[in-house]
């Protein structure tokens, strides 16, 4: 039970703070589909940062090199669909799945190069840091606390502040509803669409690198995140796009997603037979079912998706 | 003013921009392998530009010619099922998907139910169809996002043909029985077309079938009063409904083909026996995805993805020849993943181009006056 909870809030932070991403992003009237490609990336680059902190590194600040790194990475990344979507009206979900392919091939091309070159022999696209991430963890009694639980919460209610108390979120918001309005009342649409973005890029980065640390100690950068990046897009739809109901929906998420890494430990479940595939099919099965529930009246940004023209009415 | 025609042309500028896309992308992938290691990086992006010539024997670089338009000929018709869905105004992300399913029903007909070709070929499409069927479903009536639905789908079919085919895998390896021992009478006939390839036995009339699949594609979408239809609801699905059409029939129909035609690619590729189904895979096969590349590199025209499919394939086989004690296979899906990428600045060149021609007419004209 103490390990279902434990994995149920780990997999929920994750969910939270790429889901949050995502709603940063289309807030500001940009679509991120390739939050998938930017958790990749994210979590390459914190892995990188483990692999090569010093082993002395003191606890704390191995936390924030690594954050730092993953963040960074997953910011500039994030960059190349700003670029597209912002200043050359690409079409954004043609960008965002391009950027979903280019980041675990990057990943893979990269992980191999570094790997072959410690190791010639070593052609396997696999980054090890067993002894650095023991820096996230407390062990209290059976549980296994992880910082970024506490993390993510801290951001999800920096989040909902920054997003309805502060002239930035609020700005933010206006660039997603009607850009045009904003602009006519001076917000720069453009300045407001790329800090949506970076903000989505940096969280997503973040997400990947809590994803790779969650339960396991190596990561395979040819699996890329298994539809991570989409499952925290159906969470913000369930959220409908606030960032409250974003937290509840990760956590019901984050539950299903958990159920299938320790349902062996529940006699109830287990006396059930089922093969230990039909678990891994849970939390896609259930998003479907659940965005059948909630698309229907979907609150979304009205103009995300838009390139802004200034000249449109 | 004859001469400035040519670049006014739409046709022209298209292909005009894919032949930069592709320039870029390989620019981008050989500044990468100098990155990782300069001593290999001019070797490396010929060998994945030459592919199968990589042979010095004229019978090998045919046979390897044949196995690499196999492969082409799937990859066209999951590009045709991107291209489809996307003229309707729905980005198909799930015809990798949809081709996964496509395969685990030919390969469970073939080795389960030992059905010969032609019914394991209608199965595929028919499963494929209705699972795509599911995303239009989904976005007719109750508004679920085309691409999220068609992302959960993918990671369910992978998870429900990986558990209907062990039912018929070897049993010592994860791999599914191979089609030459467990049913003959599935494999698709060659009609003498394996000849041509020096005895490439996985050469078959798949590859003409996928041809002229391209060409209907293009009829329907262009020549028929249904393809028209289609290609209304997708620009306005308002407009569309008040001018009678039955904008969610439409819809599902749309992913109902598109499901089709990429579960047609999983019937071709894997009944001509040239890969067995590992039924362990963790991660969705990559040619539906490399389908999108090819759909946008060939300006979403069918004719045009005949050539992007190939040139895709081309140089995603040729990642296979670098040498790999300095690179790896990989670096082809990078360049592929970034060709997608630079697809998206298609519609911005156009405009600047045009934009630039009008600039230089205008200024022809004041040079004629004075």
């Amino acid at each position: 039970m103490v390990l279902l909870i434990q994995y149920t809030l780990i997999f929920a932070s994750v969910l939270v703070l790429v889901a949050l991403g995502g709603c940063f992003s289309e807030h500001s009237g940009v679509i991120n589909i390739g939050l998938e490609g930017i958790m990749v990336m994210g979590a390459l680059g914190g892995a990188l940062m483990m692999k090569y902190a010093p082993a002395g590194t003191p606890a704390f600040l191995m936390i924030l090199l690594v954050i730092l790194a993953s963040v960074l990475v997953g910011m500039i990344f994030s960059l190349l669909l700003g670029v597209a979507a912002i200043r050359f009206n690409a079409d954004q979900t043609l960008v965002g799945t391009a950027l979903n392919l280019l980041g675990p091939a990057a990943a893979v091309v990269l992980v191999r190069a570094v790997n072959m070159a410690e190791n010639a022999d070593n052609v396997s696209s696999t980054v090890a840091y067993g002894q650095a991430k023991k820096a996230f963890l407390v062990n209290i009694g059976r549980f296994e606390f992880n910082w970024f639980m506490l993390i993510s919460l801290l951001v999800l209610i920096a989040s909902y502040l920054a997003l309805y108390r502060t002239r930035f979120g609020l700005r933010l918001m206006a660039c997603g509803e009607h850009p045009q309005a904003a602009d006519s009342v001076g917000i720069n649409v453009y300045v407001m669409r790329y800090a949506g973005v970076l903000i989505s890029g940096a969280m997503g980065g973040l997400g990947g690198l809590v994803y790779i640390t969650a339960g396991v100690s190596e990561w395979k950068f040819e699996n890329g995140v298994a539809g991570f990046g989409f499952l925290a897009l159906a969470v913000m739809i369930f959220g409908q796009w606030k960032p409250v109901n974003i937290g509840l929906a990760a956590l019901l998420f984050g539950l299903f997603r958990a159920l299938s890494n320790v349902y062996t430990g529940f006699e109830a479940l287990k006396n059930l037979n089922l093969p230990s595939t039909v678990y891994n099919m849970f939390p896609y099965i259930i998003s479907l079912i659940v965005l059948v529930f909630v698309s229907g009246k979907s609150r979304a940004p009205k103009a995300e998706g838009i390139p802004y023209d200034k000249g449109q009415r | 003013m004859k001469k400035q025609s040519i670049l006014r042309n739409g046709a022209f500028q298209t292909i005009l921009a894919s032949l930069l896309c592709i320039l870029l992308g390989l620019l981008t992938g050989y500044i990468v392998l100098l990155i990782i290691n300069p001593g290999g990086a001019a070797g490396a992006i010929t060998a994945i530009l030459k592919n199968f010539l990589y042979y010095p024997s004229k019978a090998a670089a045919i046979k390897y010619f044949g196995t690499t338009l196999v492969n082409a000929s799937a990859l066209l018709m999951c590009a045709l099922s991107v291209l489809f869905a996307y003229k309707v105004g729905l980005f198909n992300i799930g015809a990798a998907g949809q081709y996964v399913v496509g395969a685990g029903a030919c390969l469970y007909c073939a080795l389960g139910l030992k059905l010969p070709w032609i019914v394991c070929l209608l199965a595929a499409v028919l499963l494929a169809a209705l699972v795509g069927g599911i995303s239009g479903a989904l976005k007719a009536y109750f508004n679920v996002n085309e691409v999220i639905s068609c992302i959960m789908l993918n990671w369910i079919s992978l998870y429900c043909v990986n558990m209907l085919l062990t039912t018929v895998k070897e049993q010592s390896t994860p791999y599914t029985t191979p089609l030459s021992s467990g049913n003959k009478a599935a494999l698709l006939p060659n009609m003498g077309l394996d000849k041509l390839f020096s005895k490439n036995e996985f050469v078959t009339i798949g590859l003409p079938l996928a041809i002229i699949m391209a060409v209907v594609v293009w009829v329907v979408l262009e020549k028929t009063k249904f393809g028209y239809e289609l290609k209304a609801t997708g620009l306005n699905k308002n407009a569309a409904k008040y001018c009678g059409m039955k904008e969610q029939r439409n819809v599902i129909l749309t992913m109902m083909i598109a499901g089709g035609l990429a579960g047609f690619a999983a019937g071709i590729y894997y009944l001509t026996g040239i890969e067995q189904w590992m039924v362990q895979q963790t991660s969705v096969p990559a040619m539906g995805f490399n389908g999108i590349a090819a759909a946008f590199l060939g300006g979403l025209n069918p004719i045009g993805t005949i050539f992007a499919s190939y040139f895709i394939q081309h140089i995603t086989s040729g990642g296979t020849y670098v040498d790999k004690s300095m690179y790896c296979a990989q670096i082809s899906d990078l360049i592929s993943a970034f060709i997608i990428y630079l697809c998206g600045f298609v519609l911005f060149f156009k405009l600047w181009l045009n934009r630039w021609l009008d600039k230089r007419d205008e200024k022809a004209k004041k040079g004629g006056k004075a």
